[in-house]
């Protein structure tokens, strides 16, 4: 009695609606606005409309979901004080998100020291490399990008590329993890070249590159608008080298920011997600896939993203261990999470170890092309 | 015997500080108190610089990020134990305050604003793009302060909410008494009488550029010890702790409790750090509330929150 009292005049604590005991509270920090709104609000979109969802069709044996979301607008410090809220103050069992590496880093030591779960919504593979107990992830790592796109330039017989990153988090990210890999596959880089995140003209570095003789091939780590410019000065320069994209602009919008004629030929790796309806109509993930994308399309009146399609894995992941830990239990259902097997999701079948708190594989990854401003599965 | 302004305003601190956890519902209120207490450390070298001697910096972030990454670099490359750490980035970032303030403060007007604007994104794009040094936007670890373990080996054993609620909670004491302490020394004279006016402390003897240089590079560690205590605090720090926004955030905070006051800037940086707390559920329209209380402030009450409320309350009760 007294600690509500107390809540109630401290005018800065919120209250919330009294919910009924048995649910299940959830957490999430996601960065719904800030430099990372782009990434943050279609998870949070998702969540809240797959919580919706679950809890009208009955909940986990009758129990519902409550949902605690925040929005560390892309601040880490901001995101340690929500993680600390959610599970201290707000009491969950679990926590999803950290939309960027960043945030997701500063999560990390609140719920390991709690012993919470943390599924995260960022790429980098520091987050579950070394593997921690509580700590999970959902979107492929950047070096398996890297192995997608130079796989596929083996089989096209490139040996020699050229390459241009943004130096953002996620270009700079990517570009140690294609250098660190690029030997592997027999592939040399030959010229590089980076440039800043609101950079507005790359032509310069890409004239670096036409004029080395020997290159096959040029790919672009980034995400943001940097690939779109980078794009559409490869055209202006009438630059004919095979190029490869990154599964950072894996989204229509950046089609429609670089131009469908710039972007003809593009290729890169994308989610199942992206390319739902041209999924063959034997293949595992296109119910999953487009069950979610008709949802979220009719909710929200705007095309899914696989930033969303992050979030919507991260909830299933966590829902499938709820029903299948048989107790609410944080420690429960942690373990639970880790023996995560066969789980199709947006992003790929999950299978999760005490070795692998990722669980995808190369597999999952569809190397796409942009053919008349669309999307085409390249076999 | 009667308590000087000073000593009661620390007590009331003190007080505060320490009797607060009682009223604390859970652990993540330690949590919210330490980020307030840290804020406020920044918050109070900003009243230094701009409520005792007038002057405004736009770059104040700049400093927090040399003192956060002087706790997570120092330690890997030259060995210090993160509390020496500290107090290297301390140094640091006083010298490069004096470095950038010394040509800049000889000048007249708003040079300094323009100047610690430019160095403060300076220093965020270099934590940013030095990828191999600082680990680049994704952030880097910091070591371990050490102190808890010592504690809880001492026989106090707190959570690290806890710890860090009473770590920083003195640190802004000690903050606030230094501050409260130059208020009033021959320096705080000079620096309030150039606030007043530039040619009257002149004609009085003050040498106005040594002053100023004086309360900027203050008032840079000040911002430098927050900067390494969020580090040592998370564990790990990224570039944003130097971004352009952190360094409105402090100058707003000042501004709204009271920049000339050390208990109105705390105030400030309390409410300012609280408010997006309590204000989850509306959190789309965070910033529009910020500026919707800022031009409040500004409007009605120009000395800020604080000494407007205590000139009403005495008003009324002369």
């Amino acid at each position: 009695m007294r600690k509500t009292l107390i809540k109630a005049a401290l005018a800065f604590s919120v209250a919330f609606p009294a919910a009924a005991l048995a649910d299940i509270k959830i957490g999430a920090t996601i960065s719904e606005t800030g430099p990372a709104s782009f990434l943050g609000d279609p998870e949070a979109k998702t969540l809240k409309m797959l919580v919706d969802q679950l809890n009208a069709s009955g909940g986990i044996k009758g129990e519902k979901i409550k949902l605690f979301l925040y929005d560390d607008g892309g601040d880490p410090n901001k995101a340690r004080t929500f993680a600390t809220r959610l599970i201290e103050d707000d009491g969950v069992v679990a926590i999803i998100g950290g939309t960027t590496t960043g945030t997701s880093m500063s999560v990390i030591p609140v719920a390991e020291e709690a012993k919470v779960p943390f599924i995260s919504l960022a790429g980098a593979i520091e987050i579950i490399d070394p593997v921690r107990p509580n700590t999970f992830k959902t979107p492929h790592t950047d070096k398996m990008a890297c192995e997608k796109i130079f796989d596929d330039m083996k089989k096209r017989g490139f040996t020699k590329i050229a390459m241009i990153s943004g130096t953002d988090g996620f270009g700079a990210s990517m570009r140690t993890q294609c250098l660190a890999v690029a030997p592997t596959y027999g592939i040399t880089v030959v010229a590089e070249e980076t440039y800043g995140p609101r950079d507005a003209d790359m032509t310069p570095q890409l004239t670096n590159i036409r004029g080395k003789s020997d290159v096959q091939a040029l790919l672009n780590p980034g995400f943001g608008q940097g690939p779109a410019i980078v794009t559409r000065n490869y055209a202006q320069l009438g630059i004919t080298l095979p190029f490869y994209q990154s599964h950072g602009v894996a989204s229509n919008s950046f089609i429609e920011l670089a131009g469908a004629k710039a972007a003809e030929g593009i290729r890169l790796p994308g989610t199942a997600l992206l390319v739902g309806d041209l999924l063959p109509e034997n293949d595992a993930q296109r119910p999953v896939v487009m069950a979610y994308k008709t949802a979220y399309e009719k909710a929200f009146n705007t095309p899914v993203s696989t930033f969303g399609g992050y979030a919507h894995d991260a909830f299933a992941i966590l829902v499938d261990a709820l029903k299948r830990a048989g107790s609410t239990k944080p420690a429960a259902i942690r373990d639970a999470i880790e023996k995560t097997s066969g789980l199709v999701g947006t992003t790929g079948t999950v299978t999760m170890s005490a070795k692998d708190h990722l669980g995808l594989d190369l597999g999952s990854f569809r190397m796409l092309e942009i053919r008349n401003g669309g999307w085409a599965l390249v076999k | 015997m009667k308590l000087s302004a000073k000593h009661s305003t620390l007590l009331l601190l003190a007080l505060i500080i320490a009797l607060a956890p009682i009223f604390f519902p859970s652990a993540y209120y330690f949590r919210i108190g330490s980020v307030v207490f840290v804020n406020a450390v920044a918050v109070v070298g900003i009243v230094i610089l701009t409520g005792y001697a007038g002057q405004i910096s736009l770059g104040h972030a700049g400093f927090s990020g040399i003192g956060g990454y002087a706790c997570a670099l120092a330690p890997v490359h030259l060995g210090l134990h993160p509390a020496l750490a500290a107090v290297l980035g301390a140094v640091v970032s006083g010298v490069m305050a004096y470095l950038v303030g010394r040509p800049i403060l000889r000048l007249k007007g708003y040079y300094l604003a323009v100047a610690s604007l430019g160095f403060g994104i300076l220093v965020s794009m270099v934590l940013a793009n030095e990828t191999a040094i600082t680990g680049g936007p994704d952030g880097i670890k910091v070591a371990d302060l050490g102190l808890r373990t010592l504690l809880a080996d001492a026989g106090v054993p707190l959570t690290n909410a806890q710890f860090w609620y009473a770590f920083s909670g003195i640190c802004l004491l000690i903050g606030s008494w230094l501050a409260l302490n130059l208020h009033d020394s021959p320096t705080g004279r000079a620096l309030r009488a150039l606030h007043g006016s530039e040619i009257a402390a002149r004609t009085v003897g003050v040498d106005v550029a040594r002053a100023k240089v004086t309360a900027f590079v203050i008032s840079a560690v000040y911002a430098s010890v927050a900067g390494s205590l969020i580090a040592l605090q998370n564990r790990m720090i990224t570039p944003d702790v130097a971004g352009y926004m952190h360094s409105i955030e402090m100058v707003t905070m000042a501004v709204l409790g009271g920049a000339g006051s050390v208990l109105g800037a705390i105030l400030g940086a309390t409410i300012l750090t609280l408010l997006p707390q309590a204000l989850t559920v509306f959190q789309q329209y965070e910033q529009i509330m910020l500026g919707l209380v800022m031009m409040l402030v500004m409007i009605f009450m120009r000395e800020g929150l604080l000494p407007s409320l205590t000139a009403l309350v005495r008003g009324r009760g002369e």
